[in-house]
């Protein structure tokens, strides 16, 4: 069987072949275009008010990600703060202190549509705080959960291996999972304890809702297991969002959920009004015993957040909150404010 | 476990605040928040969707990446791969995913 170019004459072939040939060309080119470096990330200026002491942070948190071939992707988050803090006592005044740190810097490989195998320094995945929601840019309110030291083994980031990916996705429901070991590390950037443990996610599309549950076991010391479970709903066709996670550990246990809302119903959500967004957060810790250093409150602690943040054009959010803590070692008020700006450009010039 | 006195009083703003939450959210019917990039807005590329999405695209988008942050205003189609290919791994998307999601960033 003969192809259509064969049937061409010998000029009329010679000029096809040279316009597929470029047009190839220019094919590969485009999709090389679109695999450009990027450089993301938050900068923000935190604002906070505690008994009366107000702290200001400026703070900003790069990231990098470049890819390698469409199966190898380099990426990495730096977080740089510079804290102006109150004088302690009757010293008038304010010290400043400052912190620039790796949170995390890992090579990721798509081995296959179902495996992706993440070497280097890795956020751990427990719960959905860690991986999801603490850039700046993202989160809705400045300060994390009170549980989100349990199953995240001091550092927060692991030294090793990690397998993660899409076990299944259909169009009813998808199913994630992530697995991780890291190895024991001092080094002050890289810094690390020896754990396992590992996610798995139900996310169900219809009614948009995801639940899952995360294990991690210490491999150190005082050999420890967590259990976690979370679960996020988002009505659809709404701009409601809720998330909750449970935690559990040999020292500590608690919950928070959160519920933020934007409405449309006055002219969208980029109208003036739609940019409103209101956040409420609620939260408990138990402690059960003294006998580990879990970055969890010392004592049985609740709060409750109400926020309010403005979503303003070109990427900017204005973050505002009031929080009550209730403790025995005592109660307090939290303020917060804050803006940021989430950034996001190709890592260098190209036409 | 023992209560205390403001533990007590936490009790009933928790309460208010969980039955205001769903009221809130029932108040109005709003869509996902925009697509990253124009174009992929006007795609009318299975707009015969069931799910009421214009195209897997946009509804990958809306289900996976709209559950933690909201859409950049916009970003140069240069990095469009590199946006998709990092958010394949953060949030284990699937190889289809990554591709339909590709296309709706930068048809």
């Amino acid at each position: 069987m003969s192809s259509p170019i064969s049937s061409l004459s010998a000029p009329a072939r010679r000029m096809t072949i040279v316009a597929l040939a470029v047009a190839a060309l220019l094919l590969t080119q485009h999709a090389a275009a679109q695999d450009t470096p990027l450089l993301s990330g938050g900068v923000g200026f935190l604002t906070d008010t505690k008994a009366g002491k107000t702290s200001y942070e400026p703070t900003i948190q790069p990231l990098l990600a470049a890819p390698i071939g469409p199966h190898v992707l380099i990426e990495g988050r730096a977080t740089l703060v510079e804290t102006f803090a109150p004088n302690g006592g009757d010293i008038p005044g304010y010290d400043h202190t400052h912190f620039i740190g790796n949170t995390y810097l890992q090579a990721d490989y798509i081995a296959s549509p179902h495996l992706t195998v993440v070497g280097g320094d890795f956020l751990i995945p427990f719960g959905t705080y860690n991986e999801r929601l603490t850039p700046i840019w993202i989160n809705n309110l400045q300060d994390g959960p009170l549980i989100s030291g349990i199953g995240l083994m001091s550092s927060a980031s692991g030294l090793g291996g990690e397998l993660r990916g899409s076990a299944i996705s259909r169009n009813k429901y998808s199913i994630d999972y992530t697995a991780y070991f890291s190895a024991r590390s001092g080094n002050v950037q890289f810094n690390s304890e020896r754990s396992t443990g590992g996610r798995a996610s139900l996310y169900l599309t219809d009614s948009r809702l995801e639940i899952g549950v995360s294990y991690g076991r210490l491999l150190q010391g005082t050999q420890e297991n967590f259990i976690g479970t979370h679960a996020w709903w988002e009505p659809k066709d709404t701009a409601f969002r809720l998330r909750s996670e449970y935690a559990r550990g040999q020292h500590a246990q608690g919950y928070w959920a959160e519920a933020d809302y934007r409405t449309q119903a006055f002219g969208g959500l980029d109208s003036w009004i739609g940019r409103i967004e209101p956040i409420f957060r609620m939260q408990q810790v138990f402690r059960i015993n003294n006998l580990g250093s879990d970055n969890v409150a010392s004592v049985n602690t609740q709060r409750v957040d109400f926020g309010l943040d403005y979503n303003l054009p070109h990427n900017t959010r204005i973050l505002t909150s009031y929080a009550r803590q209730f403790a025995s070692t005592g109660n307090r008020n939290i303020w917060e404010t804050g803006i940021v700006y989430r950034f996001l450009f190709p890592a260098w010039k190209g036409k | 476990m023992p209560q205390s006195n403001s533990m007590r009083s936490f009790v009933p703003i928790l309460l208010l605040s969980a039955l205001a939450a769903p009221l809130l959210a029932l108040q109005t019917q709003a869509p996902a928040p925009a697509p990253a990039t124009t174009p992929a807005k006007q795609s009318s590329k299975g707009s015969s969707h069931k799910s009421g999405y214009g195209s897997d695209g946009e509804r990958i988008f809306a289900q996976h990446c709209s559950r933690c942050h909201t859409a950049p205003d916009g970003f140069s189609p240069r990095i469009s791969g590199t946006v998709v290919l990092h958010m394949r791994v953060r949030a284990s998307l699937s190889q289809h995913d990554e591709q339909e999601l590709l296309h709706f960033l930068n048809p």
